[in-house]
């Protein structure tokens, strides 16, 4: 038993150690990187700039602050979501870059049933779900029965839903600009209900049970995936579809409702954002939300674990309201994209960074890596 | 019909000269999801080419952009080369993060350069109205590009290089079985890194003619709008071969192009669609096409696996 030996040799060969260290590296990397583009552009603010991204909220008086936390907490929930989509997705093997249109068909369908239909904010909830998982499964049937890579459908979803949900929801559209009407004007009953939260954080009044729902699904995707059997027939179907076929699982059947779930939790996640009107829908985006991409970062920093998912994509969300702040020190608020996208782009050497970690003589499991991707 | 015309052959020769781009990554065995990344970085270089170097004498100028553009997009590739080859990472999220990158890195390139030349300008604009003069030519009413002319060489000689010369075979060896060609004494690193840098070559002539059509100025936080994207359906549907890929190309410039001049078509405005019928119209055709054409296709098919000598 070589490998319980080697165990206890290292700290560092501890799988969730592994995990951590890797991601704090790429965090760390990316925060190196863009402390060196802040020092380019403007040397003598650099050091105030990039403590600046770190900070966010705390870059207020104490008053403020939580009012500025809680505004982090709602934007980190749809990204937390997200990640839950793509990670989940991951697990059973594929890869849901359609994350990104599941988002803004979840935005697309809740919008429209609290402004256009006038329903209480469950039923908007639930309308998102409903769609979400039905436009997440195409790529599902697509993959399953027309052997289309995923990756490749799922890119054209992404544009696919933009354009449509732009034109649906150009009729609940203020005609004085180019967003959507505020729910609380039109329709106050599809706002999701605070319960009381928002007091703690400065009476924000976009806080609602949304967070704490959040989290709770979360949990609920870790507890499915590494608990229960559904979620241990989900991951031999994606380790090896032919394989589970001959254990009698139902392989395609898997697929598809591994996508359902991922699209439903990437659009509950918009649900969550844009029913409490902390944004709203802007009718002529002509670029795909960057929501849905952030979710795939999240759910690599996190390394793909639910409760990992919690913390990086706080981080991210946190780091991305903290960059909409550099501007008055004469830098812009594309950094902390910069930095994220970068962070994502070190993740995938997280896989490297483990295997120094845990190099041990005659293992090669470690470092073969999935299959290749049928188009 | 004529601006219908011209519109379709502008987006047919950026699909087609991205989608080749893809087309010799993937025969080395890499998959190049990074192509909208490159896209953009190509149309940097370029673009910063036309606004530095516009005193140049215009043929000079014209030859020194298209380096610009081929050379940030080969460098920009050298992400993926790096990450892919060497370190063995997943191609699928590094092409994402360089598509995420591409556009970030790209804005912050040009607000940085912009505010340095004017501390007001926090736009992440490029303008070279007197530069694009110099890249176009008009032939028989339609304004077209030299880039295009630039497109069909390379469309000939990615055909003979694909399939007539040792180069090109051995490339489609490495990506169809990388552990054969290594037995014969093919270096499937370099090889692999050969086919991602002619991706970012291609790429970035791309991007750069992405940004002459029609306007003359570019806005870089917008990126390149997904093309890098349908690039790759294009490939796809091409079947990773030089010639249908310029035919499909073809296809899908025109539904492309659709959307820009429905209105000029009575029986296409009678239909009473919404134009954003026609903006989904190329990427919805791509799905169902390739929902038809994927039970048969012909990838390469160790595209997408690090090569691992010891699998041999």
């Amino acid at each position: 038993m070589q490998g319980k030996e080697n165990k206890k040799k290292s700290f560092f060969s501890i799988p969730w150690v592994q995990t951590i260290t890797a991601s704090l590296i790429c965090i760390l990397l990316g925060l190196l990187i863009g402390f060196i583009v802040l020092l380019i552009i403007k040397p003598e603010n650099a050091v105030e700039g990039i403590s600046k991204v770190l900070k966010n909220f705390w870059n207020y008086n104490a008053k403020r602050q939580p009012k500025y936390f809680g505004q982090t907490l709602v934007k980190t929930v749809p990204l937390l979501m997200c990640s839950m989509s793509v990670l989940f997705a991951y697990k059973v093997g594929l890869f849901n870059i359609g994350v990104a249109g599941q988002y803004v068909i979840g935005a697309g369908a809740s919008l429209y049933c609290a402004l256009g239909l006038g329903l209480p904010w469950w039923v908007c909830l639930l309308a998102a779900v409903v769609f979400g998982a039905l436009w997440g499964s195409i790529p599902g049937i697509l993959k399953a029965y027309r052997n289309v890579n995923e990756v490749i459908s799922g890119i054209m979803l992404n544009w696919i839903g933009l354009y449509l949900i732009n034109t649906i929801l150009t009729q609940v559209k203020n005609p004085t600009g180019k967003d959507t009407y505020t729910v609380a004007s039109q329709n106050p009953s599809a706002l999701i209900p605070s319960l009381g939260l928002n007091s703690w954080f400065g009476n924000e009044k976009t806080v609602t049970i949304a967070i704490p729902l959040a989290i709770i699904i979360a949990v609920a995707v870790w507890v499915l995936l590494s608990k229960t059997r559904l979620g241990y027939e989900l991951k031999a179907t994606g380790l090896n579809k032919n394989a589970a076929m001959y254990c009698g699982m139902r392989e395609k059947f898997n697929i598809i409702l591994t996508t359902a779930i991922a699209g439903a939790l990437a659009a509950l996640g918009a649900a969550m954002l844009f029913l409490t009107d902390s944004m709203q829908w802007e009718c002529t985006q002509s670029s795909v939300p960057a929501m849905g991409f952030n979710g795939i970062a999240a759910a690599f920093l996190g390394g793909l674990n639910p409760i990992g998912a919690i913390f990086s994509s706080y981080f991210i969300q946190h780091i991305t309201e903290g960059g909409a702040q550099v501007t008055t020190l004469g830098y812009f608020s594309q950094i902390s994209d910069f930095i994220s996208s970068f962070i994502i782009y070190l993740c995938a050497f997280v896989l490297f960074f483990r295997g120094i970690m845990s190099r041990k003589p005659g293992d090669r499991a470690g470092r073969s890596k999935k299959g290749g991707k049928q188009a | 019909m004529t601006t219908l015309i011209s519109y379709t052959i502008f987006f047919a020769s950026v699909l087609m000269l991205v989608a080749l781009g893809g087309c010799f990554s993937e025969h080395s065995g890499v998959i190049n999801l990074g192509l909208e990344g490159v896209m953009v970085f190509g149309a940097l270089g370029g673009a910063l080419g036309m606004r530095y170097l516009a005193n140049m004498p215009p043929f000079m100028m014209v030859v020194c952009c298209m380096l610009m553009a081929v050379l940030f997009g080969m460098v920009y590739s050298l992400l993926l080369a790096v990450a892919a080859i060497n370190f063995k990472a997943d191609q699928t999220l590094v092409g994402t993060a360089m598509n995420l990158l591409g556009t970030a890195g790209a804005t912050v390139i040009v607000k940085a350069l912009n505010m340095a030349a004017d501390p007001n300008n926090t736009s992440s604009e490029i303008v070279y109205v007197q530069a694009k003069k110099y890249f176009m030519v008009n032939i028989l009413g339609l304004e077209i590009s030299y880039l295009m002319f630039a497109a069909v060489v390379l469309l000939v000689i990615s055909y003979l290089v694909l399939y007539r010369t040792r180069f090109g075979l051995r490339l489609q060896a490495c990506g169809e079985h990388p552990q054969a060609a290594a037995s014969v004494g093919i270096n499937v690193f370099k090889m692999r890194y050969a086919g991602v840098l002619i991706s970012g070559f291609l790429g970035g002539l791309g991007g750069l003619m992405y940004i002459l059509g029609g306007v003359s100025q570019w806005k870089f936080e917008v990126g390149v709008a997904g093309f890098g994207f349908l690039s790759l359906a294009v490939m796809i549907f091409g079947q990773w071969k030089p010639l249908r890929i310029a035919a499909v190309a073809l296809l899908f410039g025109l539904f492309r192009s659709l959307s820009n001049t429905y209105n000029a078509f009575p029986f296409l405005v009678n239909l009473n669609l919404p134009g954003s019928v026609y903006n989904m119209l190329p990427y919805i055709v791509s799905l169902v096409v390739l929902a038809l054409t994927s039970k048969n296709s012909h990838a390469p098919k160790a595209e997408g696996i690090p090569y691992d000598k010891g699998m041999r």
